[in-house]
């Protein structure tokens, strides 16, 4: 798929662009794929935001429909990566089997792992999620948990054989944006090297921008690009943003000071 | 013999998960399924029996977050 073009960004080929397990995405968005006015818009917002993955779910068929199938070309067209997820699952089993079916599903070992544990904020539930985290990556699952900023809960995510964890920035749809800047400093500083990606939460294209400022590899949308007036072009908002907020991570910002400081040379000014 | 399918009371005569798919219109379709809350792989679905007052589950793909 032809994704957005950037004419005069420095970011392109032979820049280094997040490796989820072995795979190199050439795109620092993940987009889900519910909740579009119409699966044309839908394909317009992964065409003007070149997002590299898109989110699907596995729900229940009824008899003849064959709508999973139809749905399932439409994602084969975008050409892009695809990351199923457990939604909705809030117990490890049912996530396990949602996991495997989904495998089965969508040909690929590639699971977004959503155990939940609390339904007013669709908090994830850290004890399940790390339990089921273990029990997919020893039947061979790569998993990308939907987790918090938890440093504990990630290390234990990643002893369990997590190679990417996607904290949230504030709970699923809310639009918050970041919620707790400093505990995703914290994981930030704490996983230098593994690929971080912030997962729900995000309303506006400034926040995604603040995320890759942290250094985070890479965001994941879906409500905000999808319950958006035009979703299309919410979607290349967030794409622009996200070039913006990692060009200024790589560019090493200056750090903040409390005192004012004169960017205009104080030597040499006229007595007067 | 009756069972659950998708949470709906189903009364089938198929064998085997394989024939309840075919009798409800699923033949080639796209789907995944599982018993009991266990996944079955479509290679075995040949070979698994069902009984009464099983609980089927057949998914297929789907927009998703």
């Amino acid at each position: 798929m032809k994704g957005i073009v950037w004419k005069s960004s420095p970011l392109g080929k032979g820049v280094e662009m997040p490796i989820y397990y072995d795979t190199e995405v050439t795109s620092r968005l993940m987009l889900g794929t519910a909740q579009y006015p119409s699966p044309a818009i839908l394909a317009q917002a992964f065409r003007r935001s070149g997002a590299g993955i898109a989110t699907v779910s596995v729900r229940r068929e009824a008899g003849g429909a064959r709508a999973g199938q139809a749905f399932w070309d439409m994602i084969r067209a975008l050409g892009v990566h695809v990351l199923p997820n457990t939604a909705g699952c809030h117990s490890v089993r049912e996530a396990v089997t949602t996991a495997q079916m989904a495998r089965e599903l969508f040909d690929t070992n590639w699971i977004k792992l959503e155990v939940i544990g609390h339904a007013d904020t669709l908090q994830p539930d850290p004890f399940g999620l790390v339990e089921a985290a273990r029990i997919l990556t020893d039947d061979g699952f790569q998993v990308f948990p939907y987790c918090t900023e938890d440093l504990v809960l990630c290390e234990r995510l990643v002893e369990a054989g997590c190679r990417v964890l996607m904290p949230w920035g504030a709970p699923i749809g809310t639009g918050l944006g970041l919620n707790n800047i400093y505990g995703l400093r914290s994981l930030r500083a704490h996983f230098p090297d593994l690929p971080l990606v912030i997962d729900a939460g995000l309303g506006l294209p400034s926040q995604a921008a603040h995320a890759m400022e942290l250094g985070y590899d890479a965001v994941l949308l879906n409500t905000a690009v999808a319950k958006a007036g035009d979703p299309a072009a919410m979607a290349e908002g967030f794409a622009r943003a996200v070039e913006a907020g990692r060009l200024a991570y790589e560019a090493d910002p200056m750090a903040p000071r409390d005192m004012a400081a004169p960017s205009t040379p104080v030597f040499g000014k006229a007595l007067l | 013999m009756k069972i659950t399918v998708n949470g709906t009371a189903q009364d089938t005569a198929a064998p085997t998960l394989d024939a309840l798919l075919i009798e409800l219109g699923h033949g080639g379709a796209k789907v995944a399924t599982a018993v009991n809350e266990t996944f079955v792989p479509a290679a075995l679905r040949p070979e698994q029996r069902l009984n009464e007052g099983d609980r089927v589950e057949i998914v297929a793909p789907r927009q998703g977050g």
